[in-house]
Order: structure tokens, then sequence, then C-alpha cells
């Protein structure tokens, strides 16, 4: 019987760099970090890091997967998990704190509305980070690059699964919508295949990707917060 | 014996967890535990009936996701009935002795509520109301709404459960470490809102363990009239070798909860990991335990979906500006849903420190009905204050009322019968802090004793709705003193009286008192500073008002509400500071004005173009001020976007500067009775399943720049309204945006339905998953990579004429 397991977590450390890149911006003044710190003091207070998580055993076949009370088709997902007997499927969220700020500052300076956005982003990453960092740490294990519903070959559908058998709504407050949208927006569920601690990790999340044309491609990688 | 006369008198004990039972029996993970009702019923049966072996008077049925969203109609039924069915032949089963009942247990969809999610309110409110409908038609003795995470979900079950049934309910929610729900309403909040809307009890269940819940007991306890419910998990679960176990056992469970028993929660139970060993050992330690008697607060507190406010913890400001009498630019957005004007009034009001709004959209030749509801809908999805909605039409309240996230104060309801018949079966309804003027079918009296006996009436009137005095806030009227001498006097002696005597809390709109006289702002702050001497709990007033702002600081430290005087400290410097102006002698010369308003634009600096533009609209044309600075300027901005020399931030802030610069000259025209030429116009909308709505305002944003007319129809927009709205104006342009690959489907289905309906008009697309390919694909018009080009192609087609 699997076990579903809910942790807060403190802050993780911001990353300003990311924060710009996810406002479009590769290039800061003086007024534009200051909007964004001025944003990021308003945010503090309205951002919550809530998972929820379970390990569940792997079945692993050429194009699909099964997972305690599921199955998802996906071959690009089983040669990520190719070789694991084990995966960590985990629904992480900041809370809806920010979506109201975002929705404010939508009506009322877009500029702003911009700037949460691109914190609630780089805010959801960075716990997903903390978050698969504090799991190694704490099993002694090493996680795959994590992969999401809606990646590659893995359809958007796969949220029902990863709902149903997570209770999202009940432990962390996430709910799934009509046409799959996650809210609160700022949200993240993924599937990381559990390894041996020495395998080491890629550097960076965007080599990965095959979307070349991404706005958001990061090309130099920064250093993941430990 | 009825459930109502039960809870009156004994304490009550509820049932524990069910799914955890479930799954030791074999429940898959993922699999719907309601569906056991069928499958599985002995071991549903057989759970039931060790609560009520265990002790239990209350079994919630095995009915938490029970709703149409997650079954089938034909299935619901069948598993609402056995559920019922089983809880009742457990009920049959049992040798206990103590009284037992069936209560219909409702748990949240699992969806999030619009604006922050996609289920509509009154969608909501229908899915409750088929599960409701199921549990009375087959036989439950109440209804227990249990561990919802969001207020305005817990609003619509009770509504649902309310409208539906006559049965007792019992509403509790699930409060995290912080105190709040998960969407961040506080005990007091929910407390406010679930008393006024009649729940039978109120309280909290599962999230945490019973000494973690404790605060927000003790809080519950000390705020609420009516029964407090206590439900906690048996603490936190972890595994051990490879099961999952609950950190607080049985004895432990039953001590805290016996301990909150004493200090006042009248009903207790279980929710996650308590099993029939924690309910009896909780019922053999609580035998010796006498109910405490749940009392009468005497709290009068409005709430939004976060917080309440409570009159009487110092004097309470109401925003009054988001009412269009005397204001042409609130009257030309509310008739031409200018949603960002009336929430940008909201937020000024918010900073400038007023704790409740008033919404008043009360236009001859607007549907007010309408138009209220939806400046309710948008306000608060935006600002987190409790709002007053103000309004002489019942079906305009109520309408607002309905959709409204918390307990409103209701302005207003009077002494006439005609009055009191329409607006308190819906303050008995919806709850509600109700503003009475102290007036009646003869008038308004011309003595204080007249109105405290109007006031009397009212009290009397409230009661026989069961209305209770805590929920009614009087208003005696300030009249213009220029007017009658003793106007003044007359109001001030009612205030004081109906605090003394009645023991009710007051309110006034304190700055009629000052209607046809020069220099109003001093008068209003020296009466405000008498009302608050005689008792007045909440002034509706304008926090633009230097005197008196002046005069709630310094009432609250003069008082001792300001520890230290603090607040009045930091307020001091800006209320004592002369009002800037702009016709001060430090101000730019037009000519300088002219070259900085571009500046201020490129710079992004809003405060400075407004300025700017109010020098220059001394001597310049407006539209001459459009054409030859703001647009040049903004120009600039565009061109050094295209050029990757300014970034998506940079560009945005100067379009703000230039929409303050705008919003200047639109003030002066709609003042001098004109309004400023508009192209267009443009319809822009998000299309249906799609929440995200960033881009689209940076759209919206950048078109109006330019001055072209965007009508906004927001996110998650049917096909059929764009294509309806898109022919009602014979638009020539629709802007779609979709954020999402699932989302595409409903952009290609509105562009199909736009071909048909309206084959004049262009599409332009756009959005973080499309691209040119897409876009050709989908049939659209134009693909669209950011906001500028969108400007360039609408520029393009309705032909440049204010461009350079």
């Amino acid at each position: 019987m699997s076990t579903v397991l809910t942790k807060s977590l403190p802050a993780p450390p911001f990353c300003e760099r990311e924060a710009l890149r996810y406002a479009g911006c590769r290039a800061a003044d003086g007024q534009t970090t200051g909007l964004l710190h001025a944003c990021l003091d308003q945010a503090q207070d309205a951002l919550a890091y809530r998972v929820c998580y379970t390990v569940s055993p792997v079945e692993i076949r050429e194009a699909e997967v099964t997972f305690e009370g599921f199955t998802l088709p996906s071959a690009q997902l089983a040669r990520n998990l190719a070789g694991c007997s084990r995966a960590l499927v985990f629904a992480a969220t900041v809370g809806v704190g920010i979506d109201r700020l975002i929705a404010r500052a939508g009506a009322l300076s877009p500029a702003k509305g911009l700037m949460f956005q691109a914190i609630g982003a780089e805010r959801i990453e960075s716990l997903c980070d903390s978050f698969c960092a504090l799991f190694e740490q704490e099993q002694g294990v090493s996680l795959r690059p994590r992969f999401s519903p809606g990646y590659g070959d893995l359809p958007l559908e796969a949220q029902r699964a990863v709902f149903e058998v997570l209770d999202c709504p009940r432990r962390i407050g996430l709910t799934l919508g009509g046409g799959l949208v996650m809210s609160p927006s700022k949200s993240v569920t993924a599937i990381a295949g559990i390894t041996a601690r020495t395998e080491k990790k890629p550097q960076n999340k965007c080599a990965r990707c095959r979307n070349a044309a991404c706005l958001f491609r990061s090309e130099t990688w920064i250093s993941e917060p430990s | 014996m009825d459930f109502r006369t039960f809870l009156k008198q004994n304490l009550v004990f509820l049932d524990g967890g069910m799914g955890t039972l479930l799954q030791a029996q074999g429940l898959q993970p993922g699999e719907h535990p309601e569906r056991w009702n069928l499958t599985h019923p002995a071991v549903v049966r057989d759970v039931h009936k060790a609560y009520f072996d265990a002790g239990s008077n209350v079994v919630c049925t095995n009915t938490f996701g029970a709703n149409s969203l997650k079954f089938a109609p034909d299935e619901l039924e069948q598993i609402i009935r056995s559920a019922v069915q089983n809880a009742a032949e457990a009920r049959r089963a049992s040798r206990a002795e103590q009284e037992m009942f069936v209560a219909l247990d409702i748990g949240p969809t699992g969806r999030l509520l619009k604006p922050l999610g996609d289920l509509d309110f009154e969608d909501a409110v229908s899915v409750f109301a088929q599960t409701v409908r199921l549990g009375v038609q087959y036989g439950v003795d109440l209804i227990v709404i249990e561990t919802m995470n969001d207020a305005y979900e817990t609003k619509a079950a009770l509504l649902a459960a309310r409208e539906n049934s006559s049965l007792p309910v019992l509403v509790t929610n699930a409060y995290g470490a912080d105190g709040k729900l998960m969407t961040g309403a506080s005990p007091e909040a929910m407390t406010a809102l679930l008393e006024g809307m009649g729940a039978d009890a109120l309280g909290a269940n599962c999230s945490l363990g019973p000494k973690q819940l404790r605060p927000v007991i003790e809080r519950l306890l000390a705020c609420a009239s009516i029964p407090v419910v206590l439900k906690p998990n048996a603490g936190l679960p972890k595994v051990e070798n490879g099961c999952t176990v609950y950190d607080v056992k049985p004895e432990a469970f039953a001590d805290e909860v016996a301990q909150m028993l004493r200090a006042g929660v009248r009903a207790a139970g279980g929710c996650c990991g308590t099993t029939p060993a924690y309910i009896r050992a909780l019922t053999a330690r609580a035998a010796s335990i006498a109910p405490v008697p749940a009392t009468e607060k005497q709290i009068t507190a409005a709430s939004s979906y976060t917080h309440a406010v409570l009159f009487g913890d110092g004097p309470v400001l109401i925003g009054e500006r988001i009412n269009p009498t005397g204001k042409p630019r609130l009257k030309q957005a509310l008739r031409e849903n200018d949603v960002s004007y009336i929430l940008s009034e909201g937020v000024r009001q918010q900073e400038a420190g007023v704790q409740i709004l008033d919404v008043n959209a009360g236009l001859p030749d607007l549907d007010e009905t309408e138009t209220l509801r939806r400046c309710v809908q948008e306000l608060q999805a935006v600002v987190d204050l409790p709002l007053q909605i103000d309004t002489s039409s019942p079906q305009a309240m109520e309408a607002a009322l309905r959709v409204y996230n918390g307990k409103a104060v209701i302005n207003s309801v009077n002494g006439k019968q005609s009055s009191m018949e329409a607006v308190f079966p819906l303050v008995r309804k919806y709850g509600g802090v109700v503003v009475a003027l102290t007036l009646d079918d003869s008038g308004i009296p011309s003595t204080a004793e007249g109105r405290v006996q109007i006031a009397r009436n009212i009290l009397a009137k409230a009661a026989e709705y069961g209305i209770p005095k805590r929920d009614i806030v009087f208003d005696t009227l300030a009249m213009t003193v220029s007017a009658e001498p003793a106007a003044a006097r007359v109001t001030l002696a009612a205030l004081r009286r109906i605090r003394e005597e009645l023991g009710c809390h007051t309110i006034l709109g304190v700055s009629n008192v000052s209607f046809g006289l020069p220099g109003r702002d001093v008068m209003n702050g020296a009466f405000y500073a008498l009302a608050l001497a005689n008792g007045l709990s909440a002034a509706i007033m304008n926090p633009a008002s230097g005197e008196m702002m002046k005069t709630y600081y310094a009432y609250r430290a003069l008082m001792g509400l300001d520890e230290n005087c603090k607040e009045y400290i930091e307020a001091a410097p800006r209320l004592s500071a002369p009002a800037a102006s702009a016709h001060s002698a430090s101000a730019p010369s037009a000519r300088e004005a002219q070259s900085e308003l571009q500046r201020a634009i490129e710079k992004g600096l809003k405060e400075a173009a407004a300025e700017r533009t109010d020098t220059l609209l001394q001597t310049m044309q407006p539209m001459q001020i459009v054409s030859g600075e703001i647009i040049p300027a903004l120009n600039a901005v565009g061109v050094g976007f295209e050029q990757k020399t300014v970034y998506l931030p940079q560009l945005l802030m100067s379009a703000e500067a230039a929409k303050c610069a705008f919003e200047r000259i639109r003030a002066y025209m709609s003042g001098a009775g004109g309004a400023a030429p508009e192209r267009g116009p443009f319809v822009l909308a998000t299309v249906r399943g799609d929440i995200h709505d960033i881009g689209k305002n940076i759209v919206k944003l950048l078109l109006e720049n330019y001055g072209i007319r965007v009508v906004d129809l927001g996110k998650d927009v049917p096909p059929e309204q764009i294509a309806d709205t898109v022919c009602a104006l014979h638009a020539p342009l629709a802007g779609l945006s979709a954020l999402m690959t699932t989302t595409v489907p409903a952009m290609e289905q509105t562009i199909r339905l736009l071909r048909q309906r309206a084959p004049w008009c262009r599409i332009v697309v756009g959005g973080a998953v499309l691209t040119q390919a897409y876009a050709d694909r989908i049939g659209a018009d134009k693909y669209a990579a950011d906001a500028m080009e969108t400007v360039r192609y609408t520029e393009q087609i309705l032909g440049g004429t204010q461009n350079t």
C-alpha cells in the first residue's frame, strides 16, 4: 500500500536571473530589477511552498510505464525511467496567492503582472528543485530529471491519473480544471526515476529539451539552488 | 429526537476516518471509495457499525466525492442511495444505546472556482444541489459539509444545502498550520460567512492533528455564536516498514480532544487516520464532560474571502468612491464596461486605508442587476476587502449577494414595511451586516427620539426574520447643516442613544453634512470627530479627504487604539503636507512639459507622465498631445523592443506611463462632455478553457495606447460570446489568445464560427503554444509573436491615422 505524504518547505533561494529570463529580459536595467524586487517583496507573504508525493514501483515497457494504480503511455517517459525500479510521483504548488497578485496587477499594471508571473514561474521551479534535492538527501538516492504530463509524448491527460493517486486538492489545495489546467497556476506535477546515489546530473535542464525555439530557453545554465 | 434538539442539549460524537479503513480492506490507490457503497456494501456497513458501536452519535455516509463532476447521473443516484442505506442498516444493526443519526457527507468538488479556477459559482451550487437532493430523498437526518479549503466553494455547498433541504447543516473547513484555508480565509472570516448563511454548527477538520488545530479552535470559539465542531487527523502520517502510520495514538488523541470539549467544542470526531478505537477512547474520556453552552458573541463582522472586519474594534472606514453619482468618468467606465478603471478605484481606496469598499452601480440607463453583479465579481478577484453592496433594487442586491465571496455589508434597509419585507429575507438567506436608515413611511423624523423609535421598530421586525441585533448597523442620517441648523445635533443625539440604549453599531455618510458649503473638507473632518465621540462605528467616506483621515488617525491615537501612536506617526508627514498642485510654482512650463512627457513615457514614469499631461492640457488640444507626444514616445520604445534593445518589462512600464497620460486626457475630455475619438473596436479574448490572460492584458494595454478601442471579453470565453460581440459591434478585428495546447482547438472552433458569422472580421492569434504554422492551420489571418506585432498589424488594417 503506497503512502502519500505532504510537506511544507521553507522558501527556496531566489534566483534573480531565472526570474528575469521568465520575464523575457536578457539584460536588465536598474528600473527593471527594482520593479522585480518590489514585486518580490509584495509576493513573499502570498507564497506557500507545498508538495505531496508518493514513491511507486514502476514496470517499464517499450512505450508505457505502469505505476501503482495507473499506467501512462509514453515511450519518452519509458526511456527517461529506464533502469529504475521505483519513481517519485509528486505535485508541488506555491499556492493561490501569487495568482491573486497576477490577476490584480493584470488589471492595473501589466508590467507588474509580468513580474509576478515570472516570480511565480521561478518560485515553482525552485520549489521542485529544492524538494527533489531534499528527497535525494533524505533517502540517500539520486533522481532522474523530472518528467511532467504534457512533456514530449506523455499526454496532458496523464494529469488525471496523477491527481487521482496523489489526491492533490485535499493535500495541497491543487486542483485540475475541466481543460486539464491546474489551479493554482504556479504548480507542477512530475515523475522522477529513483536511482542509486552515484548517478551524475546534467548541468542544463534546457539542453535536454528539443524545443529550440522556446522563448525561455536558457543559453547559459545557472547552477541549481542547493 | 431531532438532531437540532439533540445538538442543543448534548455533546455530539461524530465518527472517524473512512478512507484509511477501506484501504486496509483493499481499496486501491486512485480508486473511488464511493463506488464501494455498491461493490462492497458489507465492508462499508461494518465500518459505520463499528463507529456507532464505539459511541458515535453521527455517522457520515461514504459520499465525500459523490458529485456529478465525478459520476454520471445514474451512478451518482445509485451511490448515494446505497450509501444512505449502508449507514441506516449499520444503525439498525448496532446495539449501541446513544442517539444515532445518519449524515449526508459532502466534500469539495476538487475544482477551484472562478476567477482563480474554472468552475462557475452557480455550476458549483448545482453540483452540490444534486447531491443534497439525493441525500434528502433517501432519508438522511442532517448534512455535513467537510474538508472545504476554499471559502467560495464552502458558500456554494451551504447555499445548495439551504436551498434544497431544511435539514441541519454542519460545516467544517480544512485549516492549515498558518491558521488559514488554502485560499486564505481566516477562522473569523469563515465564522462570519457561515453564521450569516445559517449553518447550524461550524468548525475545523482534517489537515492537522488535534494539538495543531487547537489555535484555530480557540479562535472559532471566541467568535462563533453557534456550536463549534472539531474533527482532527490522528496527527501526521509517516511510513513505517512500508505501512502508513499516524503519530497520535487513540489515548493521546482522546485527551487532546476532551480538553477542547471542556473549552467549549460541542461536536467532535476524527478525520484521516482515526479509527473506531479513537472514537471509543474519546467517548470514554468525555463521558463526564458537561456541554458548554454556545453563547451569543455580539460580534458585528463583515468578511471577504480572506478576513473579517469587526465593527467596534475601532472606527471602520468605508470607501465611497465606487458610486457613479456626480462622477462622469466612473459613469463612462460603467457604461463601457471598463473594468480596469473600476478596479483601480478600488485599489486606490484600499491603499489609502479603507477597510470596506462600497459598490454602487446605479445608472438610469444601465441594467443595474447585471452591472452590480459583474462589479462585485471583478472587484473580489483583485481586492481582498469586504464589499458593501449599495443599491435600492432588491433584485440587484440579491444578484450581488449571491455571488459575493464572504459576508457583505448591505446598504441599505429602512423603517418602511416594503423595504424591510424586501431586504430582510435576503439578509436571512445570504447573511450580511445591514445598514438600517432611520426613516420610514412618514419620512425622516426631526427629533432624535423619532429616529431611535424607528430603530426599535427595525430591530423588532428583523427579529421576526431571525436576524440578530448584531447584524444591523444604524444610519441616523447626516443632513445638510446649511439647510437645517439643528441637523447635525439631532443626528449625533440619535447616534449616541442608539449606541447606548440599543447597544447597536452605527454608520454615517459623513460628508452629506457639508453639502452646499465652501471648504467642505474642514466641516466634514470636524463633524466626523464629533460623530466618533458620540459613538460612530463606521463612516462611509472619501479616503482622499485629508481632514477626515487626520481625524481618523488622531482619534485612534487619542483613544488608545494605536499602540505607541505608531500609525499616527507614520501617517503624520503625509497628512500635514500641503496638497500637491499642478499649478504650483515649481511645476514645469508647458514647453518643458512637452519634451518631458515623451521622456517620462520612454522611462516608464507614471506619476510624471500624468503630471506633465495635466500641464500640457492647459495649453494644448488633447488630440495634439496624443499624436505629437504620446504616440512618438511609444513608437520609439516599440522600435527598441523590435530591435531587442528594450525588453518586455520596460516596454510595459512605458505603456503604463502612456496609459496614465491617456487617463488624464480621458478625464479632461469626459469632464468637458466629449470623448476621445477611438478606432476599432478590437474584440479581445482568451479562448474557452484557458484561464491565462497576462499576454492578452499586455496586448490590450498596448492597443489602447495607440488609441484603439478594445472590448476585452476576459478569459475562458466561449466561441459564441466572441462571435456575438464581434457581430453586435461589427468589429473589424478580433484577437484570440491561448496558452495551452489543449485550448488551441477552442481557438480553431472560435475562428470557424467567426468566419461563418462575421466574414469581415480579421483574426489575430497569439499565445505561448502558437506558431506561424499552427496559426495557418487553424485559419487565422495573422499570427503575432508579441504585442507590438499585434499593434503593427492593427495599425495596418485600420489605417494609422495617429501613427507617424
